[in-house]
């Protein structure tokens, strides 16, 4: 089995992280109830037996105190200072946390320059411990912000880390992006120059984005209050809802952020469970990266939440898998159905079989533009364990052009604040921060929208095989 | 004489493990005394307790599913796996044959060839080895093709049998023609002859024959073992008529690959249903291989909705004719037969010299076992191993994708990463290209 490594980054990637330790503590507690060490647990939990120094990290025994293979950074104390009094406390050391006071203001430069020059061996340093403790260490996931200046700036100095430092290890990057009513003026800024980071260092990135999610939390709150008797959701049963948690209290962000946390546990999951057609985490890159750069999955998560009537009608597993196409059950603002298709995975949890996989992926095909050299461009798989209070679920993710909506508008606001050479100087007074990086970064991003444009055109549609002499 | 197996990868472990059961459950049936012993040595040996166990090295990069295997064997009660004849690593070849071929198995060959000697030096004389992976993912199909490779060069004398397993049209992953087009096109240079099957395949017959509705991985691997068993377990032939013939692969070999052109062999069965309907069907021979002789000539996959219009034309010379659909032509067959009065069976139907290629005496091209023993609960039952143009459409069609996709040069940058390169994949499509043609141009 092998293990991973969460670095969290900045306010929002580490309340994103909390929501994803403690859903992950509630649904291995659902699934392990022996209290045994097993090997799912070891995948992102230690097991520390405080009276041996050494540690016991062997599965097979008893649980003794749960630490998460974790890295916390924050430039600011608010949020780490709230998880160290917190519930989830017992879950880190101190050491895994890295914090300093003032913040990075906004501002992408100090992050990345500043604190990247000034943190660099300390976070160096904790992932190494991390990774240490690991039998078999297969992947970091990393959670940050684009709009801000920590999560944004530092997060991407710190995947340029994990890339130097341990270049075999697969790097998966969940980027939550800004709206365009952001609050923060300069994220235009901070989420290009991220972008361009992400672009050459990541192994995947799955951009979630915060409209999206408001959107989703309004759907189903809406359902829960408006729903018809014959459709009355479970309670507590949403892909919003905490609920079984350690974490008692519920946060303003809370609800959107287990959005996030619950794509965590899927894509995880098939790594972590038994299941008759497991897919790897190195295999997500394998299979749904055709170009390098090219690695940005919109995932979309069905289904939202579990209706209290018992009966699954095979109808309503259709319905999930009609759902993950839709444009309302995306994570990011884009619409994949009217946008080309590089590759898709459908993976799967729970009580679902070969056959109903087959017949949809045959029912939905004709409906979904493919390129045209990877017509059957699926990859599934199937975990028997459902995530918790569903029987079955689905997580999506697709390599699909209308990304480029998303990476278009950013583009767009970042030419309107640069054109006039706005706030510029907050950046160029960073040591280590000049012009030519916005340069960089804004011809980065337009190469990216180019790249997405041209699969529209294939340059060899047809191409004659090779002949042989008889 | 004794058949080691090597299963590879998530796959061939599966199979493998399912093979193992169906031969152990066929031979411990009713009235099959000689039967069983022959089939127990050439399957298993006996562990000093007298347990027995399986004549089979288990490799996979990751545990889970060799760790199942095991499991499931030793709850049988019947036979187990050898203690030290199993190989996993934690982390799996992430369905990159250039993972599996160019890293995993240089680093792990002394491992896995130090257990299959073992295996080997245990036999008192070793009939062939026989390999199980599928050619979808990056274990079973690279690290299984380094892995032949080396026992190519270990064992160059020995009979080398590769069951490979064709992945679905779409839908497992997605780099599988890539990853089928390197295994294909070097397995070819080093096996003795490679057994295909086809998952899609596989899915029609547990769908349309076997009535399953909700269908599981292990319904079809089921299938796959049904029918390797019924080609391996002990049969008479025509050199030992008295005598359970002591070498399958070798003699599978003999009557089927006679030029080392032409390797790729498929199988279909008949009859093949659901147990529930097989208690109260009846079969009788000429009926039995009267469809099994039009599922070869048409390349029928199972045998609802076989196409009897196909007809065999004789000469050559009317194969253009417009008013005759072109049928499947073959290099060589093998019938083998089993269940009750199975010495009346004719099989006159098969040794029709229309069905073979002109290059070749027909008396050499066909050859049947057979065995009064009912294989596996079914009272009658044919299995056909053929040499022909059956897999030719679906050979064409993963090099076609395959191909697509490398103008495009998409995922390329994911193989040349571990040392495969833009060339190598080359060599490999003009090799199979190649076979295309050959199988093509048979008469």
């Amino acid at each position: 089995m092998t293990q991973s490594i969460v670095v969290q980054v900045g306010q929002c990637g580490n309340q994103v992280g909390c929501r994803f330790w403690d859903l992950a503590l509630r649904e291995h507690a659902h699934v392990n109830q022996t209290g045994v060490y097993d090997e799912a647990l070891s995948s992102f939990f230690r097991n520390v037996d405080q009276r041996r120094a050494g540690g016991a990290d062997a599965t097979g025994g008893r649980i003794t105190a749960l630490k998460a293979r974790a890295v916390l950074v924050d430039m600011e104390e608010g949020v780490l200072g709230e998880i160290l009094q917190g519930p989830l406390r017992s879950l880190f050391n101190s050491t895994q946390l890295i914090s300093d006071v003032s913040g990075s203001g906004n501002n992408w430069a100090v992050g990345h320059h500043t604190y990247g020059l000034t943190y660099r061996e300390q976070i160096v340093d904790q992932v190494r411990k991390a990774a240490e403790h690991c039998d078999c260490l297969q992947c970091f996931f990393l959670i940050h912000s684009m709009g801000g200046g920590t999560g944004s700036g530092l997060g991407t100095f710190v995947l340029k880390l994990l890339e130097e430092e341990f270049p075999e290890v697969c790097r998966i990057v969940t980027s939550v992006y800004p709206t365009a009513e952001d609050d923060v003026i300069t994220s235009p800024y901070n989420s290009v120059l991220a972008m361009k980071e992400l672009t050459e260092h990541a192994d995947c990135v799955l951009p979630v984005d915060n409209q999206s999610l408001v959107d989703i939390v309004g759907k189903i709150q809406h359902m829960s209050n408006t729903g018809k008797p014959s459709c009355t959701i479970k309670k507590d049963c949403t892909i919003i809802s905490g609920h079984g948690g350690v974490v008692k209290v519920e946060k303003p962000f809370d609800a959107m952020n287990n959005i996030v946390a619950n794509l965590l546990l899927n894509i995880t999951s098939s790594a972590r469970f038994e299941g008759s057609l497991n897919m790897d985490l190195n295999e997500i890159a394998m299979n749904l990266v055709p170009f390098p750069r090219l690695h940005y999955l919109v995932p979309s998560l069905t289904p939202l939440y579990t209706l209290a009537d018992v009966n699954v009608p095979p109808r309503r597993l259709d319905q999930m898998f009609s759902d993950a196409f839709s444009k309302d059950h995306q994570l990011i603002r884009a619409d994949p159905k009217h946008n080309l298709y590089l590759a898709c995975a459908l993976m799967l949890r729970g009580n679902v079989q070969m056959s109903d996989l087959r017949r949809n992926i045959e029912r939905l095909k004709p409906t979904l533009p493919f390129v045209p050299w990877n017509q059957e461009g699926w990859k599934t798989s199937l975990c028997s364990v459902p995530p918790v209070c569903h029987s079955h679920s689905l997580l999506a993710l697709a390599n699909n052009t209308c990304v480029k909506s998303t990476f278009f508008d950013l583009r767009e606001r970042f030419v309107k604040l640069y054109r006039r050479k706005a706030h510029l100087h907050h950046y160029l007074a960073v040591d280590g921060m000049e012009l030519a990086g916005f340069n960089e970064a804004l011809s980065s991003i337009s190469d990216l929208i180019e790249d997405y444009t041209h699969l529209e055109h294939p340059l060899m549609p047809n191409a004659p095989r090779l002949a042989i002499a008889t | 004489m004794g058949t080691v197996s090597l299963q590879l990868g998530q796959c061939g472990n599966q199979i493998g493990h399912e093979l193992f059961s169906v031969i152990s459950d066929d031979s411990n049936g009713p009235n099959r005394k000689k039967y069983k012993q022959c089939s127990d040595e050439r399957f298993f040996y006996e562990s000093s307790t007298g347990e027995l166990v399986a004549r089979s090295v288990l490799v996979d990069m990751e545990p889970k599913v060799i760790s199942q295997a095991i499991a499931k064997a030793s709850k049988s009660g019947r036979w187990r796996y050898g203690d030290k004849a199993h190989f996993s690593q934690k982390q799996g070849s992430g369905n990159n044959w250039a993972n599996g071929f160019c890293v995993h198995g240089p680093r792990h060959e002394e491992a896995v060839e130090d257990m299959v000697r073992m295996e080997i030096e245990r036999c008192d004389r070793l009939a062939g080895i026989f390999t199980m992976m599928s050619v979808a993912g990056g274990t079973g199909s690279g690290v299984g093709t380094y892995i032949t490779q080396r026992l190519r060069d270990s064992y160059p004398q020995s009979y080398i049998l590769n069951q490979i397993t064709w992945p679905y049209g779409a839908g497992e992953v997605i780099v599988q023609n890539y990853n089928s087009v390197l295994t294909l096109s070097h397995l070819y240079q080093l096996s003795d002859a490679i057994l295909v099957h086809e998952n899609d395949t596989v899915h029609k017959i547990c769908s349309h024959l076997m009535n399953i509705k909700h269908m599981s991985i292990s319904d079809i691997n089921k299938v796959i073992a049904h029918q390797l068993g019924s080609v391996l377990q002990p049969a008479y032939t025509a050199d030992s008529p008295c005598h359970y013939n002591r070498n399958p692969i070798g003699e599978l070999l003999s009557s089927l690959v006679c030029h080392p052109e032409y390797k790729l062999l498929s199988l279909s069965n008949i009859p093949q249903m659901s147990s529930a309907s097989l208690a109260y069907s009846a079969f009788n021979w000429p009926g039995l291989l009267k469809h099994l002789r039009q599922m070869l000539i048409a390349s029928a996959r199972m045998e609802e909705g076989i196409d009897w219009t196909v007809n065999v034309t004789s000469g050559g010379e009317s194969v253009t004719n417009s008013r005759h659909k072109s049928f499947n032509s073959s290099l060589a067959n093998l019938l083998i037969l089993r269940g009750k009065d199975v010495s009346t069976a004719v099989t006159d139907g098969f040794k029709d010299p229309a069905l073979y290629v002109p290059w070749l005496k027909t008396e050499n091209c066909f050859s049947t076992w057979n065995s009064p023993v009912a294989f596996n609960g079914y009272e009658k039952s044919a299995t056909l191993v053929s040499n022909s143009q059956y897999l030719l459409k679906p050979l064409d069609n993963i090099v076609r994708k395959a191909w697509n996709m490398f103008a495009s040069r998409a995922y390329v940058h994911q193989y040349t990463k571990f040392g495969i390169s833009e060339e190598d994949f080359l060599d490999s499509f003009t090799a199979l290209e190649q076979i295309i043609s050959s199988y093509t141009h048979l008469s």
